[in-house]
């Protein structure tokens, strides 16, 4: 178990020290010149205040130096939980600007994947070896979860947003509010929360829908229902055990498609000016905010690697076959 | 009288037509008898074991009775059969390695399949089985995957035989064991019968050498239907079907080199059973064929308890 459990860690460490450093390289292999349009943001003519203000914002930044010595002032830095001072939103540091936006996007994501992890495996589940449900399920999977993050988006912004005018389409909460725990604020963040969960929630329940449709009717005709059924077991009892062995790959499944649906997060968030970690993705590049690119990014790659290793445990939980391969089989 | 087959009928549905895997098949068992069922693949012997406790989904039921202990097996409605499986029949599956849940515990999965069937678990009673197979008691907290494929097949032994049914079908359970756990198996077997937790047994397997061990009666089976059958002695000493005749003498025999004879099997292949030849079926390859064999040779007691499908016999 221990073992099991430290090749895993290590595993995660070595994909987080790549990720972080490829998160770092991004940046600054892009065209454009961070000091530069800082400079030029503060519109001054003379040459020689230029000069300066370039001097002081470079060795700010630490562009001065090398660019391995950058690096390693990075990993220094980001050790001592240091993120930088964010370029665009100068001179706020990263972390404020990055908490600021990580209850909007964990609000949005957490109940997006949750919710539609459980509805698409319990559609799919109820799917499977009824004809008319099949028929009705397995096409509307296929379209959902061939739908493009951006253009579902954009498909409820027009239809609720334009068409009917009900929901709000851009913003985390009315612009004409301040934040604060009333009820009309609270409620204004629901309205503006609702279509982006929505265009998330549907992308996502379509491929487990048809994930768990698949294995289901696989376990059904596996050799214990078999078994069961040749011995009466009612149907109850069969189902019960071809959903929970079903459910094994699905949580795999879940395991891999959490990139995805962090990605897909970003895009819908654009699409809907939600003020979570897309959009401030979206503002460091068009400001060419290394630090606060390289921090979204950071952090993005924290929540992907921590639900993982959470799936990994809850897969040895569930599985006892995990469990036996780590401390290898008994007589 | 625990079985009597009736003329049993039962077709694969598929998409070129329905293949008669079992057409016409006749046979009884006594109270007490292990019938040992022989032939090659693709005979219907495995359609037999299933048809006499649950049909899967290709299945049909065309025709024919099945009589368990008098009173009539429902085997063409699913639903009306349940009440008969485990309690009445059962079956050991070809596929024990496999056959039991692998994400619960072997002793939870037993209990709840005993819930399921209204039955509580007599744990003394289980563990009595348990020290007759000769399994740890332990295995009962463990998932099958921590039981090496010996202990699983006698896991499955112990759970089909729990509810000591009436007919057992064991079908094709040693095809996958060496051969000193096969005499195990079928040493088990017969003392699941001296116990009393089974009455009558069918045992499917192509491997005749090993029926003669535990079969009382052997029916060999070809082409989906009855080519003979007789006691076991009569069928390894005196068969009548040419067919069993040649599917003796293709067995090697202990203290023979076949560098010098060549062990020789039957020639050709079993007819297609999707448009199954007019007249007996093992014409194209009997050596004895002649005129008459075009005609269905129905199958006669030449002597007590001695049943052939042959013309010549």
């Amino acid at each position: 178990m221990r073992q099991y459990f430290g090749r895993k860690l290590l595993i995660y460490g070595l994909t987080f020290f790549v990720a972080v450093t490829v998160n770092w390289m991004i940046p600054r292999f892009m065209p454009g010149d961070p000091v530069a349009s800082m400079v030029a943001r503060a519109r001054i003519s003379d040459p020689e205040a230029v000069a300066a203000m370039q001097q002081y914002y470079s060795n700010l930044f630490g562009f001065d130096q090398p660019i391995l010595a950058q690096y390693f002032n990075f990993w220094g830095a980001l050790f001592a939980g240091n993120f930088g001072i964010s370029i665009w939103a100068y001179p706020l540091p990263v972390s404020e600007v990055i908490m600021d936006a990580v209850p909007y996007s964990l609000g949005l994501l957490i109940p997006s994947i949750l919710l539609s992890w459980f509805v698409g495996n319990w559609a799919g589940a109820l799917a499977a070896r009824r004809k008319i449900l099949d028929n009705t399920v397995l096409p509307v999977g296929y379209v959902l979860t061939a739908m493009p993050y951006m253009w579902i988006a954009i498909l409820l912004c027009w239809g609720f947003g334009v068409v009917f005018q009900v929901l709000p389409v851009a913003g985390g909460y009315s612009f004409a509010l301040q934040p604060d725990l009333s009820w009309e604020f609270v409620w204004s963040l629901f309205q503006h929360w609702l279509l982006p969960f929505v265009s998330l929630f549907l992308v996502a329940l379509g491929g487990w829908a048809i994930g768990m449709r698949n294995m289901i009717i696989y376990e059904l005709e596996a050799d214990y229902s078999n078994y069961l059924a040749a011995l009466g077991a009612p149907h109850r009892l069969i189902r019960r055990y071809a959903f929970r062995n079903a459910v094994l790959p699905q949580i795999t499944g879940l395991a891999l498609q959490l990139g995805v649906l962090v990605a897909g997060a970003l895009v819908t968030e654009i699409v809907f000016s939600y003020p979570g970690l897309g959009s401030l993705i979206l503002k460091a590049i068009q400001n060419q905010d290394f630090f606060l690119l390289q921090g979204t990014f950071l952090f993005i790659v924290l929540g992907v690697l921590i639900a993982n290793f959470v799936i990994d445990v809850v897969y040895v939980i569930v599985d006892p076959r995990t469990r036996a391969g780590m401390a290898g089989a008994t007589t | 009288m625990t079985l009597s087959v009736q003329d049993l009928r039962v077709y694969y549905r598929t998409l070129r037509g329905e293949v008669k895997a079992l057409d016409g098949v006749s046979f009884d068992v006594a109270d007490g008898e292990i019938l040992g069922l022989a032939g090659e693949s693709g005979c219907g012997k495995t359609t037999l074991g299933k048809s006499l406790i649950r049909m899967d989904g290709r299945m049909k039921h065309v025709g024919g009775r099945v009589e368990l202990d008098g009173e009539n097996l429902p085997i063409g409605d699913t639903v009306k059969m349940n009440p008969f499986r485990f309690t009445e029949v059962s079956i050991i599956p070809q596929y024990s390695m496999s056959a039991m849940n692998p994400t619960r515990k072997i002793g939870r999965m037993v209990r709840e399949l005993l819930d399921s069937r209204g039955v509580t678990v007599d744990l003394d009673e289980l563990h009595r089985r348990l020290d007759l197979v000769e399994l740890n008691r332990d295995v009962l907290g463990k998932y099958p995957l921590e039981l090496s494929g010996g202990m699983k097949q006698r896991m499955v032994m112990v759970i089909s035989t729990l509810l000591n049914p009436s007919l057992l079908i064991a079908d094709e359970i040693t095809s996958a064991l060496d051969v000193s756990t096969q005499k195990a198996v079928v040493t088990t077997l017969k003392g699941f019968r001296e116990l009393g937790f089974v009455k009558s047994m069918i045992f499917i397997t192509h491997d005749i050498s090993l029926t003669n061990q535990l079969a009382d009666t052997i029916m060999v089976m070809y082409a989906g239907k009855l080519a003979e059958k007789a006691p076991a002695d009569a069928i390894v000493n005196r068969s009548r079907h040419p067919y069993t005749q040649l599917l003796i003498s293709s067995l090697p025999e202990v203290g023979v080199r076949y560098a010098e004879k060549k062990l020789t099997g039957i020639p050709g292949n079993p007819p297609s059973l999707l448009n199954p030849p007019v007249g007996c079926r093992f014409q194209d390859r009997c050596p004895l064929a002649f005129d008459k064999c075009r005609e269905e040779p129905p199958a006669v007691e030449v002597e007590k308890d001695h049943f052939v499908a042959c013309w010549k016999a």
